[in-house]
Parts: C-alpha cells; sequence; structure tokens
C-alpha cells in the first residue's frame, strides 16, 4: 500500500510536468490548429537556461524558473513570429513541417553549441529532503513540483477567464473571423498564447531538468507525451490537458511500478491511438462536426 | 490527364530504358580502371539508393495521396529485422536474399494493413501523430524483445552483409518504375483525388478508404524491402536506428523533392546525399542546414505575406497547395 501511495505521488509529480507541457500544446492547438513540435525544445532550452543560472549565477529555485519562464517566452514569440505568422492561412500540413523544422533547428543549434552529452542540475538545487506523512515516506521535491504546477495552473485559469487578454484569446479559439470582424487584434491574442504555452514549457524544464539529466535532445520525448495527455484529456480543452497530464503521469508510473519501466512510452502511445480511434475530442473536449 | 495503355506502356519503356543508362554509368564508372565511383563513394551510392527506395514509398502516401505519415522509419525497421533474422538463420545466396526482402516487404505491408484500418479514419496531423504512435510502439515492442529473439536495446548482429550495388540499385529501379506506373494508373488517379478532395472524389465513387488504405500498404511495403537492403548494408541494427528522428529525416527527403513529385524526391536525396558528405565532419551543421531549408522551403511555398508573394513572383514559383481541406486556423 506504500508502495502504491508513493508511486501515485509520483506519477502525480510526472503528471504536473505533462500538465504544464500540455497546457501550452492544447493552447496554441485551440487558437491556431497548430501541432507545435518546438514545444519540447522550448522546454529543453528552458531547462538550459535554469542550468546556467544555477551554474553561473547561483541562483536558487525560483529566480531560476522565472528567468527561464521570460527567455522561453521571449522564444516562443519568436518562432511564431517568424515562422508561423508567414504561414497563418496555409494548409495545417505546412505549418506542421515548419514546426517540426524548427524543432530541429533549436535540437541542432543547440548541439551545436552545447555540445550533446548529457548535463545535471547541482544535486543541491533542487532538494529539500522528505517528509513523513502518516507513516509514508514522501519526498518534498515532489511536492513541490505539483505546487508549482498548480499555482501556475490556476494563474493560467484566471488569466483566460478574468482578463481581457484571456476573453480576446478564447474569442480567437472559437471564431478567428468573427474575433476579428469586432475589433480583436488576431496576431496579439496569438503571440499571448505562445508566451504563455512557452512560458510555462520554460518552468517545466527547469523541474524535468532537475529532476532527470538534460541534453539538447530531451524534449523530445516529454514533448511527444505532453501532447499524448493533451490529446488525452481533449485537445484545446485547459482542464482536459490538467487531467490528461496528470492521468498520464500516473498510469506511466503505475505501468512501470508494476511491469515494467521499458515499456511505459508503448502504454503512453498506445493510449494515445485508442483515443484517437474512439474518441478523438478527447476525455474533456467537445465533439466538433465536420462541415463540408 | 487520360493515360491508356499504350501511352503507360511508353513511359515504363523510357523509364526502364533511363534506369539501364543509369546502371550502365555507374557501372563504368566504377571500373578499377576508372574509378570515378570508388569503394568509399560506392557505399554512398547504395545508401542513396536505399534512401529513394524509403522515401518513394513515403511520397507515395504522403506526397501521392495526402496521408501524413510519421512512422515510416518503424515500417522500415519491421523489414529490417524480418530479413536480418532470415539471414541469420539461413544461408545467404541470391534465393534467400530475395526471399528475406520480400519477406520484410510483405510483413511490413501486412502490419500496416493491420494498423491502418483504423488509423486511416483520421485526418491531417491526427493521423501523423497515430502513425508516429504505432513507429514508437513497434520500436519499443522489439527494444523490449528478447536477446535471443530479436536482440532487444542491444541489436542484431552480425548479420551477413548482403547488399551490394546490383542488389540496391535494382530496388530503387523497380520501385521507381512500380510507383511511376501506380502514378499513372487508374490507382494513382483515385489517389490523387482523395489528395485533392475527400468528399468529391468519394462522392465520384471512389472508395476512398481502400485507396488510402492500398497506397499505405504498397508504401511500407517499400519501406520494408528498403529496410531488408539496409540491415545487409550495415550488418548491425538496433532499435534506436528506427526512430521517430529517421522518419522525419525521411519526410524532410519527400518534403525537398516536392510532395508528390518523384523524380524531386529522387533529386533531393541525392542532393540531401551529396550535402551530408561535404558536411560529413559536421554533423550539426548539417541538421541546421536541413532544418532552415525546411522552413524556408515551407515559407516560401505556403507563405502568404506581401514580400513572399513577391520573391515567389520574382522567382517564379508556383504556390503549392495541398489542397486538404482544413486549413491552419479555419
Amino acid at each position: 500500500m506504500e508502495l502504491f501511495i508513493q508511486q501515485i505521488i509520483n506519477g502525480i509529480s510526472i503528471g504536473s510536468i505533462y500538465a504544464l507541457i500540455a497546457l501550452g500544446y492544447t493552447m496554441v492547438y485551440g487558437i491556431i490548429k497548430l501541432i507545435n513540435f518546438a514545444h519540447g525544445d522550448i522546454l529543453m532550452i528552458g531547462a538550459y537556461v535554469g542550468l546556467y543560472c544555477v551554474l553561473l549565477f547561483k541562483l536558487p529555485l525560483i529566480p531560476s524558473i522565472i528567468i527561464a519562464m521570460i527567455l522561453c517566452a521571449l522564444l516562443g514569440v519568436v518562432t511564431e513570429k517568424v515562422a508561423y505568422r508567414p504561414l497563418r492561412n496555409a494548409p495545417r500540413i505546412a505549418v506542421l513541417i515548419t514546426a517540426i523544422g524548427v524543432s530541429f533547428l533549436l535540437e541542432y543549434i543547440m548541439v551545436y553549441f552545447f555540445k550533446a552529452n548529457s548535463r545535471t542540475y547541482p544535486t543541491d538545487f533542487f532538494s529539500f529532503g522528505s517528509a513523513n506523512i502518516a507513516g509514508i515516506t514522501i519526498p518534498i521535491d515532489k511536492m513541490v513540483v505539483a505546487g508549482i504546477t498548480i499555482a501556475l495552473m490556476i494563474l493560467v485559469q484566471i488569466i483566460i477567464k478574468k482578463t481581457k487578454l484571456g476573453k480576446s484569446i478564447r474569442a480567437v479559439s472559437s471564431d478567428r473571423d468573427a474575433a476579428q470582424l469586432m475589433g480583436i487584434s488576431v496576431d496579439r491574442a496569438i503571440s499571448f498564447t505562445f508566451i504563455i504555452g512557452s512560458a510555462l514549457a520554460g518552468v517545466a524544464g527547469v523541474m524535468y531538468g532537475a529532476m532527470f539529466t538534460i541534453n539538447p535532445l530531451m524534449g523530445i520525448q516529454p514533448g511527444i507525451k505532453a501532447f499524448v495527455a493533451a490529446v488525452f484529456g481533449g485537445i484545446g480543452s485547459i482542464p482536459g490537458a490538467i487531467l490528461g497530464g496528470l492521468l498520464l503521469g500516473i498510469i506511466e508510473t503505475l505501468v512501470s511500478a508494476y511491469f515494467s519501466s521499458s515499456i511505459k512510452d508503448a502504454v503512453a502511445f498506445a493510449i494515445l491511438i485508442i483515443i484517437l480511434v474512439v474518441r478523438p475530442s478527447g476525455l474533456l473536449g467537445k465533439n466538433v462536426k465536420e462541415k463540408v | 490527364m487520360i493515360f491508356d495503355k499504350k501511352t503507360r506502356a511508353k513511359s515504363s519503356i523510357k523509364a526502364i530504358i533511363v534506369v539501364c543508362i543509369i546502371y550502365a554509368v555507374m557501372k563504368i564508372l566504377m571500373l578499377p580502371q576508372i574509378n570515378v565511383i570508388n569503394p568509399f563513394y560506392q557505399t554512398i551510392v547504395m545508401k542513396i539508393c536505399i534512401e529513394i527506395t524509403l522515401a518513394l514509398g513515403l511520397n507515395l502516401i504522403t506526397g501521392i495521396t495526402g496521408q501524413f505519415s510519421l512512422g515510416h522509419a518503424g515500417f522500415m525497421s519491421v523489414g529490417a529485422y524480418t530479413a536480418a533474422y532470415i539471414m541469420l538463420h539461413w544461408t545467404v545466396n541470391l534465393a534467400t536474399i530475395i526471399i528475406s526482402a520480400l519477406a520484410g516487404g510483405i510483413v511490413a505491408g501486412i502490419i500496416a494493413f493491420l494498423i491502418g484500418i483504423p488509423t486511416l479514419r483520421l485526418r491531417g496531423d491526427y493521423l501523423a501523430i497515430a502513425t508516429l504512435g504505432f513507429g514508437e510502439i513497434i520500436r519499443i515492442l522489439i527494444q523490449t524483445t528478447d536477446k535471443s529473439f530479436l536482440g532487444g536495446a542491444a541489436g542484431l548482429s552480425p548479420i551477413p552483409i548482403y547488399s551490394n550495388f546490383e542488389l540496391v540499385f535494382i530496388m530503387a529501379a523497380l520501385c521507381y518504375v512500380c510507383i511511376n506506373n501506380i502514378l499513372k494508373s487508374s490507382y494513382g488517379r483515385s489517389m490523387v483525388s482523395v489528395r485533392e478532395d475527400e468528399i468529391a472524389s468519394e462522392s465520384m465513387g471512389v472508395n476512398i478508404t481502400n485507396v488510402k488504405l492500398l497506397a499505405f500498404v504498397a508504401g511500407t511495403f517499400f519501406a520494408g524491402i528498403a529496410g531488408a537492403m539496409y540491415s545487409g548494408y550495415v550488418g548491425f541494427i538496433q532499435p534506436k536506428d528506427f526512430g521517430f528522428m529517421k522518419s522525419i529525416e525521411i519526410l524532410m527527403i519527400v518534403v525537398l523533392g516536392g510532395l508528390g513529385n518523384i523524380k524531386g524526391t529522387v533529386a533531393a536525396t541525392i542532393i540531401l546525399n551529396i550535402i551530408g558528405v561535404i558536411l560529413q565532419d559536421f554533423a550539426e551543421i548539417r541538421m541546421i542546414l536541413y532544418a532552415l531549408l525546411l522552413i524556408i522551403i515551407m515559407i516560401m511555398m505556403c507563405g502568404e505575406s506581401p514580400w513572399i508573394i513577391k520573391m515567389r513572383n520574382m522567382l517564379n514559383i508556383k504556390k503549392f497547395n495541398f489542397k486538404g481541406r482544413g486549413k491552419a486556423g479555419a
């Protein structure tokens, strides 16, 4: 039982990182219908920014996260402006291929400048000991990850639901032309979506990097996993991304604890395919009828 | 364009003659007395032939039929492992080589058939993600197999190195002629019509499910054969070689050559490999260059900004239309 609860906690911590990344995917998909393949690489850049904040400036966790957020948000906006904006009305597949190109570009620029070898954060950066609650040992760093994630999700929810910019994002997602006719700046709404998504990826990058090792190609796996999470919960839906991320994290840790860690990725993809085939709109997504 | 039997026969005869001429020229250049294509370049020519087969298969699926697949390397690995397994247990001679290559292609085709039935209903980016998932699942399953069966994560070796220039060249040429013929047949026309507009072609009596499946199975069949030749070319295969990155590399060839353009695919494979040889000591720069090319080509071909349109008019490039429904944002 203790093992089970510990696994659930592990699952929640990795799942909340997936949820953070999935939020970026789902928001970008919701607004421009693009699977942003470069999203995982923005996470990777965030991890590197965090690493250098620690190594060069000896910054603690929160300031490193904030710097990573700012730089990732900038990067996200720049990629959107340079690569995706000229293709705003192009076919989806063209934008998807461009996103793959952006992803490769970021990866190999990092390989070129920082070499392909794996690096780790200093061990004291992200260790807070463990707490003992009702006879179950719980590592506090896992709780910190979950806590930061929950705080950010509440923040995003407030931005989307309560502010004017959030309103414009929702308007552009639901109907771009109508939103434009109402005087909403579509470009600004899209840029802002990229800012939020990329900043969240930056946070996730620092935490993911601190939990595991980092290298220029590290973004691919969590990126794809987070996409699975976004589809699982219903792509385009923000609560769906959170639910999908947490469920995926928990399923993955349970599979690797009770079966084998080598098949956990296969299970994630199997979930993806089952969801795509059986219920493409995901757990919380709305079913959209296609018009001829 | 309607092609009757006569023009089709003419076109295949033309293709076969061109292939024979290329073969003869290559053979002459390979003669030890001339030695323009020395053994080092010969391995690169073989690699080009294998990649042409892979890319042509993907072009049939993605370029001609418009079904975006990101799992091509997975099917290649199926072919590679099937052939390697056969070659490790049988003696190597021409008959077993051909049997193993065909077996590789057929097993890949069967798996593609089983995968295709549920997933080809999906459209556009969803299909891309589903095929990506299947590619990864195939890789992970091979990785978890027993060491004595398929080698697991450590890979399978030593596979007898049986691929030679003749074999891979004939394979690539056959693949080209086949796909050229498919394109000019009624199947090819219905594939193009599915890419252009599914609903319109369905209402004209095209069975879109069958057409998509046919293209998918045929494309992966070629991927399987190419995989078989690849295993006999490198002599050592491991699941890592057939990851998501490999699929993207093949996709890159198809996109750079022009989606749906089989001559372009051949040209792009050759050009990209030449770039690869020139930059072989700078692998990162090569990848950065590929990525930039991918972005620039996409923006130039599909972009909407005024300056892009001006550039396109200046360079006399036709705007590329994927035509498939679902614009980015509509």
